[in-house]
């Protein structure tokens, strides 16, 4: 029997602003600009959303949302916490069950992010008291890593990648090979802040390492910007201009303990190990029938250990997986089609839905993946959160 | 307000809630990982109950201090300035022998060295009056 939440809620809607390094825009500013831009693709107006699902942290209070787009009837408001980037995927989760069971018709779901202009991450622990961030992460940093030494993403993420490197041999071609995929489609992509910005295997393996076994290009970008999404039931969308874009799977996932990595008897079980089947199963399909996958690529080490969970190749073969232009347009998975948080800019994920709407609709011109029918989008966030969406148009 | 020695530059943990019980054996340079009474399980970071048998009885037991290491990472690039003078230095994740892993910065330890597997034993860093910090080194 189908699972109850397939295919019963769709982006209709999907909107962003410039992604810039220096602004002089609020993130309330940039979010409501590109929520605006969805509205309008969606063919709807602000009075039409009655639910609104904010990454928090990463976007405005839906409340204050909904008060600057003249929303009247807000009846849905949720501030998402699932841990940071995966957010904005676990929100697709949360807003299609909120449309699947009628508790709102149409959801706003914005972010926006000045990681460049605003708080930087390495600021972290300097002007953020991190004893005092709200949420699963803080106190463990505070009281047990930051006096170790260990205090930004980049290392956290660096013992899994230590890890993984040690134990299947994986040489730092591998990871190139993600930053290089990301960088070559960026190319192609108005938008993407590092577009006509060469890198080459070369550039990759020369670029310093700020902290091993990172380099300065596993690393992704801060930027300023902000993108929107809006989504309807599978009904109603059938109504509206642009093609509806299926959320046909969902998932989310947590390791366990998902406060401290150093408790995890398997560092690299993450979050998307355990929701990736259930999304698949959900969706009825299975990894080799994806035409892409947008995978948060917060570093390039992360993206290879998630394309393991999603179960497109098997544990600590990733590296081999990614050899041969496989991951790039016209191989048999691209990813990052639009250059992620690596080389597009950082919007915390959400501009991996807007991408994998847009090549669902086949509106992404020189970068479109022929014949897109169905892909994949992924989140992940704070200490290995993992978030999943499979959609189909 | 620990008055922090003028050597000692790094951030000092927060100590809050059970985090300020485990800070006050390493004071006396003693590892101590809570241990459930119910179970028996070791258990770290220090929580009130225990996620094995639900128990909210524990013991501090004392650790022998050894362990292997994990995995690491070599921070070269330092993010703020109060470890300008730091780097590059290395953050191992190292399975001790009651069972339990823990995060620790390397000490007298070339990074070079570092391999999954390796012994490493806790020494103390005395960093404030009433603050010392558990750092491994390889065992000898």
């Amino acid at each position: 029997m189908a699972h109850f939440l397939k295919d019963k809620a769709c982006v209709v809607g999907v909107g962003e602003t410039r992604y810039t390094r220096g602004t002089d825009t609020t993130t309330l500013q940039d979010a409501l600009q590109a929520s605006a831009r969805a509205l309008a693709d969606a063919g709807l107006k602000p009075h039409d959303i009655d639910g609104i699902v904010s990454n928090a942290g990463l976007a405005p209070a839906p409340e204050t949302l909904a008060a600057n787009l003249g929303v009247r009837e807000l009846r849905f408001a949720v501030g998402n916490t699932v841990g940071g980037g995966a957010g904005a995927c676990a929100g697709l989760q949360i807003a299609a069950t909120a449309i699947a069971c009628g508790l709102a018709r149409n959801v706003l779901m914005p972010v926006g992010w000045h990681s460049y202009s605003g708080l930087r991450v390495r600021k972290l622990g300097s002007e953020v008291d991190l004893a005092t961030v709200p949420g699963p992460i803080g106190a463990t940093i505070a009281d047990f890593y930051m006096p170790q030494g260990a205090f930004v993403p980049a290392h956290f993420y660096g013992w899994m990648a230590t890890r993984y490197v040690q134990e299947y041999g994986v040489r730092p071609e591998a990871a190139g090979a993600v930053a290089l995929a990301a960088r070559r489609h960026a190319h192609l992509n108005p938008l993407a802040y590092m577009r006509g910005r060469t890198l080459t295997l070369e550039d990759y393996l020369n670029s310093r390492i700020v902290s091993y076994p990172f380099r300065l290009n596993d690393c992704c970008l801060e930027t300023d910007g902000a993108c929107a999404i809006v989504m309807t039931s599978a009904q109603r969308a059938r109504d509206l201009p642009k093609t509806p874009v299926y959320i046909s799977g969902c998932a989310e996932g947590h390791p366990y303990p998902d406060d401290d990595f150093g408790a995890r008897t398997d560092l690299l079980h993450i979050g998307l190990t355990d929701a990736a089947p259930k999304a698949f199963e959900m969706a009825q399909v299975r990894p080799a029938d994806l035409d892409f996958a947008q995978v948060y690529d917060c570093f390039t080490y992360v993206v290879l250990i998630e394309l393991e969970a999603l179960g497109v190749c098997g544990r600590g073969e990733a590296g081999d997986f990614v050899r041969g232009g496989r991951i790039e347009l016209g191989g048999d998975l691209p990813i990052l089609t639009h250059g992620g948080l690596l080389s597009e800019a950082h919007l915390a994920g959400a501009s991996h839905i807007v991408e994998a709407v847009r090549q669902l609709r086949h509106e992404c011109g020189e970068r479109q993946v022929k014949d897109a029918e169905v892909g994949v989008v992924t989140g992940w966030g704070d200490f290995g959160d993992g978030s999943i969406a499979i959609l189909r148009r | 307000m620990a008055s922090q020695s003028p050597q000692y530059k790094l951030p000092l943990p927060a100590r809050i809630g059970l985090a300020a019980e485990f800070y006050r054996y390493c004071k006396e340079h003693e590892l101590r990982f809570q241990r459930c009474t119910g179970c028996g399980a070791w258990r770290h970071l220090p929580r009130p109950m225990c996620g094995e048998c639900g128990s909210f009885d524990y013991q501090w037991a004392r650790s022998s201090g050894r362990g292997t290491v994990y995995s690491w990472i070599t921070v070269v690039q330092p993010l703020l300035p109060a470890f300008n003078d730091a780097v590059p230095y290395s953050v191992v994740l190292v399975d001790m022998e009651e069972g339990v892993r823990m995060v620790a910065m390397l000490q007298d330890t070339a990074p070079e060295a570092l391999r999954i597997g390796m012994p490493v034993e806790v020494v103390f860093e005395d960093a404030a009056a009433e603050i010392a910090l558990p750092r491994f080194k390889k065992s000898g």
